[in-house]
Parts: structure tokens; C-alpha cells; sequence
């Protein structure tokens, strides 16, 4: 064998590695989690609206809705501001200012996720209690939070697919007597359509998978809300908090659970792909 | 011509332009004739497409350049504190090097101007698009595929749409910067033919590095070089004609013959 077989063969083997970690987890959360399925029946575990694990129901029908109310309030509040914030840095920004803002932004996507829920549970939580009323310890926390959380993913790829439109575009619409911003909102963002919608679609997986920072603040009561200061449980907080001691069937349910969170990230996940490929 | 001082569309007096430290443009003046073309021509560099943007103040995108001078559209001041870039552009259409059509349908593509200033009603919409294809001959090809994406179109069309698209706008007069040099030879002359049929409604300014084009199509020429300090600067300006045949200035004669530039 020669030396670049060799390299190849060695390069080959770590691709390899952490493709089969991807496999193995994959294997191993489908392996744990479907037999239940089988067992309780899937309309009993993903649309039964009681968890009790001790007494054999395993209804995640409360936590699906969780994640999604959840999640769905941190694109209300995070979406519209990442846009904004992503126009402003290609538009109408200084050099010598979004120098500033971009690294800030890249640092808060690097502040970990514990530090978001501890600074949740000082900051929001007490501010809704005292304010809004009811515990504080809500799906409204849990949107504050991730609604910010998601802001580097949304600013940096929508800020990209807005930078690389051609110069052509602008140029333009300028030429045809346009404003500034109806040059921004008639051709760019139209353009840009495709990249932000990835990006908002890949803001909202990361929304969805985020499970320390709401842990802290959502309550994680098993019910369905009835308003966004109720306390609620999302599909990853269920796995989070019970997986310390759950045992046999209880913890295939959380597996089930994982399955069921899996496929939605899987389903997003394509969706942006498909998104950001057609152009 | 009666009286060539009423005859002017576009004027510029005395404009100079500096991108940061650097002369790109020095001292031109020059007047362009209502209802003709003029065609722009001279070496690469030499600030013709810089002089082109003056007239709708797209020199304005690029940071750090400033003007010095005037230029008017009619007798309004293009640089004049009381004017406004926008305004100034809805009355000078431009044509780019490449068709730059929008990600979106022909109709689109066209309507888009005058939605921009206010128009929504879908009859009148409707109208302007019919309007400006047929002043391009696009109308009879395209009436049945107006939802199509533009850039489904070859170039020639898709640029033929880019010039519908700047009268749209019923601009004042037309600049086209080099606007068939992405163009194959037989588009370029059915390009020609549609810009000498607008000339008769519209003042037309071309920059060109085609001098074979600035002599199909151009009733009066400006010749531009640069100067021994890097700036641009106007050599000759004259009927096309006349500088062709009879070049008044040495250097003019010298890149027309081929023997610079």
C-alpha cells in the first residue's frame, strides 16, 4: 500500500466514526424507545393526555403541545428581531459598528445554555410573577429565553443569504427610483427568501431541541396550558428531569420520547435543507 | 437646430469626482441633445461609466466619492441641496452591463417600479406591463408566460426586459452602461434597433467599447481619456459622424484608428 491509500484508508475510517456514532445513537434511542410503542399502542403515547408512568400511562400529548407553544413563542419574539437585526447589519450598519455587533452576536451563541436558564429564573421568572401574575415559572419564560437563544442562528444565517445576493439587485432597484427601504423590502428580502426561511426553520429546530435553559423556568407541570403563564412541560424537559431514576417501561417511555422529538428535528432539519437548496 | 441651447435633456457643468484621494472624473462639461443618442466611448478606466452614473447619482452608492459641479435634467439640479436621489432616478432610467432582472415573474419584474411609487391598482399595473413590453417587441412573446420567473428568459430577451423595466418607470432619458457587451453579435443588433426606435422619444446616453456600435447607433459622440494626473477627462465631443471622419484632436484619432486604447 502506498502512502496516500494509506491517508486515504486513515481519513476514510474517521469520517467513518462519527458517521457511526450518528447510526449507533440513532439505533440505540429506536431499539429502547419503539417497543413500548407496541405495547401501549401509538395513539396512547403520542396522543394520551395522561403521564403516570407508576400506573402504565404514558401520554406525551401535553409535552408535544409544550414544545410546540414553547417554540412557537420563541419564533414570535426571536424571528422578527434576528430579521430586523440581520438587515440592519448588511443595510444599514457602519463597518466600525457591525465590527461590534457581529461578535457580540457570536459570543451569545456561546454563552451556555444553563446560564440562560439560571439567568431566566432570576430575571424573567420573577419579573412575570410580579408583574403578569401567576407562578412566573411559564411557557412565557421558556419563549423569553429561547427567543433570544435562537437569535445567532437566525442573524448569522439570514445575515449571509442577504450579504450574498449580487450587487446587481440593489443596484437595480436603486436605478428604478426606489427608496432605500423599498429596495430592501421589494428585491433583497424577496431574493433572500429562500436563506431566511432556512434560517428561521433552523432557529426554530434549535428552539425545539433546547432542554437546560427551559427546565429552569417552565415549571414542568404535565397539563395542557391553558394560558402562556401556565407552567408546562416540553417533550426535552420530560426526558431531563426523569431520566435520573426512571426504570423498565418508564424509561422506554422517555425513549419514546426522544423518538418522537427525533422525528421533528428530522422533519425540520429536511425542510431547511430542501429551503436552502432550492433557490 | 434652431435654437441647440432650449435642446438640451441633460447637462453637466464643470462636474468633477473624487473616490477618496482619488480624481476620477475632471471638469466635464457637457450637454446632451433631447431625442438622440450619445454615445460614450474611450479606453478602459477612463471614467465613462463613472460620467454615466453622475447623471442619476448611482456614484453616490460607492462610499467616499464626492462630487464637485453640477448636472441637470432639464433645468433641474441632479446635485442641487434641495434634490433628492430618488426622486432624480425616477426620471433617468438605467440599463447595466448584465441583464440584472429579479429573482421573480416577468410581470413582476416590470411592475415593480411603479408599485414602488404608489401605483396598486391591478388594471393600471396591467396596462404599464403591456405598455412597455410592446415598446420592447417583448408583448406578442411573452403575453401568455408573464408568471414565468425572468430569468427563464436568454440574455437578449431577459436585457430587452431590463429596458422595459426602465421605462416602466416613464423615465425622462435612458443610460445604458456597455448594455449589449454580454450580448452575442445578432442580439446586439436587434438591441441597436430597439435603442435608435426609443431615441425618437427619449435622450439616450450609451457607454460603449464598441466603436463599430457608437457609430451604428449614435448621433453624437464624447470621447474620454485619461488625463497624465489618472483622472478622466472629456477630449472631444461632436457629431458622431464628424468625429469619425474628422477627428478634431489628435488622440481621438488615435484610439479610432486603433492605434491605442
Amino acid at each position: 500500500m502506498n502512502k496516500d491509500t494509506i491517508s486515504k484508508m486513515v481519513f476514510f475510517i474517521l469520517a467513518l466514526s462519527s458517521i457511526s456514532a450518528l447510526a449507533l445513537i440513532t439505533g440505540f434511542i429506536f431499539i429502547q424507545g419503539l417497543p413500548l410503542f407496541f405495547k401501549v399502542g401509538f395513539a396512547n403515547i403520542v396522543f394520551g393526555t395522561k403521564w403516570a408512568p407508576s400506573q402504565g400511562s404514558f401520554g406525551i400529548f401535553p409535552m408535544i403541545v409544550g414544545s410546540v407553544c414553547v417554540t412557537l413563542g420563541a419564533t414570535l419574539l426571536g424571528v422578527p428581531i434576528g430579521v430586523c437585526c440581520s438587515i440592519f447589519l448588511v443595510e444599514y450598519c457602519p463597518a466600525s459598528l457591525s465590527n461590534l455587533f457581529r461578535p457580540a452576536i457570536q459570543l451569545l451563541a456561546g454563552i451556555p445554555s444553563v446560564v440562560y436558564g439560571f439567568w431566566g429564573l432570576l430575571f424573567i421568572v420573577p419579573f412575570i410573577r410580579n408583574n403578569l401574575g401567576g407562578p412566573g415559572l411559564s411557557m412565557l419564560a421558556g419563549s423569553m429565553i429561547l427567543g433570544i437563544m435562537i437569535l445567532p442562528t437566525i442573524i448569522s444565517i439570514s445575515e449571509v443569504s442577504l450579504k450574498d445576493l449580487p450587487r446587481q439587485y440593489k443596484e437595480g432597484a436603486l436605478a428604478l427610483g426606489m427608496t432605500h427601504w423599498q429596495a430592501i423590502y421589494s428585491v433583497l428580502l424577496p431574493a433572500a427568501r429562500s436563506g431566511i426561511t432556512a434560517a428561521i426553520v433552523l432557529g426554530i429546530g434549535r428552539a425545539i431541541g433546547e432542554t437546560m435553559a427551559v427546565i429552569m423556568v417552565l415549571g414542568n407541570a404535565v397539563a395542557l396550558p391553558e394560558s402562556i403563564l401556565d407552567p408546562i412541560r416540553t417533550l426535552t424537559t420530560n426526558i431531563g428531569i426523569e431520566m435520573g431514576y426512571a426504570t423498565g417501561d418508564h424509561q422506554q417511555a422517555l425513549f419514546a420520547t426522544g423518538i418522537v422529538l427525533f422525528v421533528i428535528i428530522m422533519i425540520l432539519n429536511s425542510f431547511a435543507q430542501y429551503i436552502a437548496r432550492r433557490k | 437646430m434652431d435654437n441647440p441651447v432650449q435642446n438640451y435633456k441633460l447637462k453637466t457643468v464643470g462636474i468633477n469626482l473624487y473616490y477618496g484621494d482619488f480624481h476620477a472624473l475632471r471638469d466635464i462639461s457637457m450637454e446632451i441633445l433631447e431625442c438622440s443618442i450619445t454615445a460614450i466611448i474611450g479606453p478602459s478606466g477612463c471614467g465613462k461609466s463613472s460620467l454615466l452614473r453622475t447623471f442619476n447619482r448611482m456614484n453616490d452608492l460607492i462610499p467616499n466619492a464626492r462630487i464637485e459641479g453640477e448636472a441637470y435634467i432639464g433645468n433641474q439640479p441632479i446635485y442641487g441641496s434641495d434634490s433628492d436621489a430618488v426622486q432624480i432616478r425616477k426620471k433617468i432610467g438605467m440599463v447595466f452591463q448584465k441583464p440584472n432582472l429579479f429573482p421573480t415573474s416577468i410581470y413582476n419584474n416590470i411592475a415593480i417600479g411603479p408599485k414602488s411609487q404608489g401605483i396598486k391598482n391591478k388594471g393600471d399595473l396591467d396596462g404599464i406591463v403591456e405598455k412597455s413590453l410592446r415598446q420592447v417587441a417583448l408583448f406578442d412573446d411573452l403575453k401568455d408566460r408573464l408568471s414565468e420567473p425572468g430569468l427563464s428568459l436568454s440574455s437578449e430577451q431577459q436585457q430587452r426586459l431590463c429596458i422595459a423595466r426602465a421605462l416602466a418607470i416613464e423615465p425622462e432619458a435612458i443610460l445604458m452602461d456597455e448594455s449589449c457587451s454580454a450580448l452575442d453579435p445578432v442580439s446586439t443588433l436587434m438591441i441597436e434597433d430597439l435603442m435608435k426606435k426609443l431615441a425618437e422619444n427619449y435622450a439616450i446616453i450609451i457607454v460603449t467599447h464598441n466603436m463599430e456600435q457608437a457609430v451604428r447607433v449614435s448621433d453624437m459622440a464624447a470621447f474620454m481619456m485619461i488625463g497624465d494626473d489618472r483622472a478622466g477627462m472629456l477630449v472631444e465631443y461632436s457629431n458622431t459622424e464628424d468625429m469619425f471622419s474628422n477627428p478634431k484632436d489628435e488622440r481621438t484619432e488615435g484610439y479610432i484608428t486603433g492605434r491605442f486604447g
